[in-house]
């Protein structure tokens, strides 16, 4: 067959009018060149793609013709591998950079945070801002990490300093290497999250190690051709009541939300490491490890870990029980607080309260939108549930499909086991 | 937990306090924090509490200082500075005079631009270590503190710091008490003269009361209508979560377990 289209305008014409005696002979006899039933999208005349929806689509169960605009049933070849294309985020790398821009995140429970993120978005506005002269983002992470979008995240280069000496609460180790990092790259913008999670803290001890003086409070960030660095920032002050109207320094402490994170591309993420060993120092600091708190006077809404009871628990006391061996405050479903099984202020969701936990565990407890909103901002969540088919396995994680007293029982068991064991080989 | 006793006898405590403002009506108060890190500081038996606050002396800062007398001091040592100075040198200068054992401050200011450096510029300064946001000190001995860190999702951290050490309270610290009206106005403010430090980068930025920040819109970047809607009508979904059918109880345990240990929510 001849590789030259031959097209009749006619017949485009007629395929077009589904009035026309002829209309569906012609679209059979278009289908047909195009080897695979009638076509359901062509180049028109004028160059403009025309679609013709009656050979899309099936019949529905009750007669009426269904069409599914999801792109799963769409004509064959190319759509999909475009689409998929388009969904890949474009990879950018920055060769030789102009200047870094260090990120210090806080990377709580091992994962870049909202506000890291944040953070980071901010980070490419500044290394972005001259296309001529790009800069790159450096991110100095400490200890062990679960962070796999590091690339998504907006970081093109990485450093990541492990060992014992910065696990934990260690201020001055850390300081020690970001001050390496100084002495190293001389980074043109330093950007530390201003956060309780560690970042407020070591950033100011960085500031004053290297007597810069810091932005804290950190919002919003204009361009600015007065300033030194180029920008300007609005960064709050006296306890949240006033706004700062200053030059940027190279030291930024910044809010949550001071810019939106990095979405539609991705960046290279390469491995860095520090020219020098880091010098052991004498800590005159020792972290103790953090202190068992007793998780039912910790409020509801900023626990980190919550077992939350639904209408499926009948084995009160052993719910009860379970939450105390794992340490996890408790929540409930408000058919369990209607029922009287838990007190009102235990409520999550809706008309109860907005959890923040890092992992949520819901045991018997349905899905319903009024609960599922309350637990939004969870990071994980693990549904224990009989029931296959309802919206919190959809929500969750990680789902265990069986009775939530025998599930609960055997996880007493294996944390009680593990404790028995640490013990007899300490 | 009590502390013991014996061990801290004549232990040399001061604490940094400054003139703070009510968050409603903006009337000058004893600031919160600082108030809460002289209740930390009284809560150490047989401590040796100083009062230090650099600054203006004026009616209003008056009233604001003895509320801090009233909490049970005779004194409060005063530095007079003018305003929109910094007070960093000459706090440095009386620490570096008369070292105390321990610093507790706030974290932060509630007037002027309440950046929380002071108290790392101070350790800078005198080269000692610094512990931010206690909640509690729990013990003084032998030369060390042992102390109780405030996380956020009310979490504790013990920590062990080699004194002399310099001290900030956090929001989770014991409330402070009341400050009794008479105490209050009987108590002395020892004015000190000390050399002043202009803040002149701070004269250059413009102060303006603070705006609501925008609330952050959620943005659906969707290539199409369909998914668009799908996003704005979506209920919250983890996305591809792993179910375990037909599994002993077991069985389901040991994955969740293995979960919350990867989590390190177990302890
Ligand atoms: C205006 C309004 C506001 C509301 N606000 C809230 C709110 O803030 N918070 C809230 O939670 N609800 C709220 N609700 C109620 C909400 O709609 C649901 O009714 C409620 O969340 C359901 O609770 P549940 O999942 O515990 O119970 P159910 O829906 O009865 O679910 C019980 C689940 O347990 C499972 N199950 C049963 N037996 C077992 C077993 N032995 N082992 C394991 N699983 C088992 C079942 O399969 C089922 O999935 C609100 C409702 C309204 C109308």
């Amino acid at each position: 067959m001849s590789e030259i289209l031959r097209r009749d305008p006619r017949k485009e014409w007629i395929a077009r009018n589904r009035l026309h005696p002829q209309h569906l002979e012609v679209l059979a006899e278009l289908g047909r060149s195009a080897g695979q039933g009638a076509a359901s999208e062509w180049v028109g005349p004028h160059g403009l793609v025309r679609r013709n929806p009656h050979v899309v689509g099936f019949m529905g169960p009750n007669g009426l013709k269904r069409i599914d605009r999801s792109g799963v049933q769409q004509g064959a070849g190319g759509g999909r591998a475009a689409k998929a294309a388009a969904q890949s985020k474009p990879l950018v790398e920055i060769e030789s950079p102009a200047f870094l821009v260090t990120v210090v995140p806080d990377m709580a429970g091992g994962r870049l945070t909202g506000h890291d993120r944040d953070l980071l978005g901010l980070a490419r506005q500044l290394a972005d801002a001259d296309p001529a002269a790009p800069g790159a983002v450096l991110a100095v992470i400490f200890g062990d990490h679960k962070e796999d979008g590091f690339a998504e995240a907006g970081i093109d280069r990485l450093l990541h300093l492990d060992g014992p000496e910065v696990e934990g609460f260690a201020p001055e180790a850390r300081l020690g290497a970001l001050v390496a990092v100084e002495n190293a790259w001389t980074p043109r913008h330093w950007l530390i999250p201003d956060s309780k999670l560690g970042g407020a803290d070591l950033g100011r001890r960085l500031a004053a190690r290297l007597g810069e003086r810091p932005a804290t409070g950190v919002w919003q960030l204009e361009a600015s051709d007065e300033a030194d660095l180029g920008w300007s920032c609005t960064a709050r002050g006296a306890a949240g009541s006033l706004d700062i109207q200053r030059p940027l320094p190279r030291f930024a402490l910044a809010l949550a939300e001071c810019a939106e994170p990095v979405s539609d591309t991705r960046h290279a993420a390469s491995e860095l490491t520090l020219p020098q060993a880091l010098p052991a120092r004498l800590s005159r600091i020792e972290d103790l490890g953090q202190v068992a708190v007793d998780p039912a006077g910790v409020a509801l809404s900023e626990a980190e870990f919550i077992l939350s009871a639904g209408n499926g628990v009948r084995d009160w006391d052993g719910f009860h029980h379970a939450a105390e061996v794992l340490g996890a405050t408790e929540g409930a479903s408000r058919v369990a607080v209607d029922d009287g099984f838990m007190a009102r202020n235990r409520q999550v969701g809706a008309t109860g309260t907005w959890v923040t936990a890092r992992v949520y565990v819901a045991v018997g407890i349905s899905g319903a939108i009024q609960h599922l909103q309350g637990i939004q901002s969870c990071d994980k969540v693990v549904a224990i549930n009989m029931d296959p088919g309802c919206d919190m396995i959809k929500r969750a994680d990680l789902a265990v499909i069986g009775d939530s007293a025998k599930v609960l029982e055997a996880l007493v068991a294996l944390v009680e086991q593990a404790r028995e064991e640490k013990r007899n080989a300490a | 937990m009590q502390p013991d006793t014996h061990a801290i006898e004549g232990l040399a405590v001061t604490v940094l306090v400054s003139v703070g403002r009510h968050p409603v009506t903006g009337r000058s108060r004893r600031a919160d924090q600082d108030a809460r890190g002289v209740e930390l500081a009284r809560s150490l038996p047989g401590a040796d509490i100083g009062l230090l606050h650099a600054g203006r002396l004026d009616a209003g800062n008056e009233a604001a200082l003895r509320g801090y007398l009233g909490m049970g001091f005779d004194a409060l040592t005063l530095i007079e500075q003018p305003e929109n100075s910094d007070a960093l040198p000459a706090l440095a200068e009386a620490l570096k005079a008369a070292p105390p054992q321990l610093v507790i401050t706030g974290e932060r200011a509630e007037q002027g631009e309440g950046s929380g450096l002071l108290p790392y510029l101070l350790a800078e300064r005198l080269g000692w270590p610094l512990v931010s946001g206690l909640a509690a000190v729990e013990d003084v001995s032998a030369g060390v503190a042992t102390v109780l860190q405030a996380l956020p999702r009310g979490q504790r951290r013990r920590l062990k710091v080699r004194l002399p050490a310099i001290l900030t309270v956090d929001a989770a610290a014991p409330a402070p008490r009341q400050s009794a009206f008479g105490p209050a106005q009987r108590g002395r403010l020892e004015v000190n003269e000390a050399p002043v430090a202009a803040d002149v980068e701070l004269a250059e930025w413009q102060f303006n009361p603070a705006r609501k920040r925008p609330k952050r819109l959620k943005i659906v970047k969707a290539a199409s209508a369909r998914d668009r809607f799908k996003a704005a009508a979506a209920k919250a979904e983890g996305g591809g979560g792993q179910v375990l059918t037909d599994v002993t109880a077991e069985q389901g345990a040991e994955a969740v377990y293995k979960l919350l240990k990867e989590e390190g929510v177990l302890r």
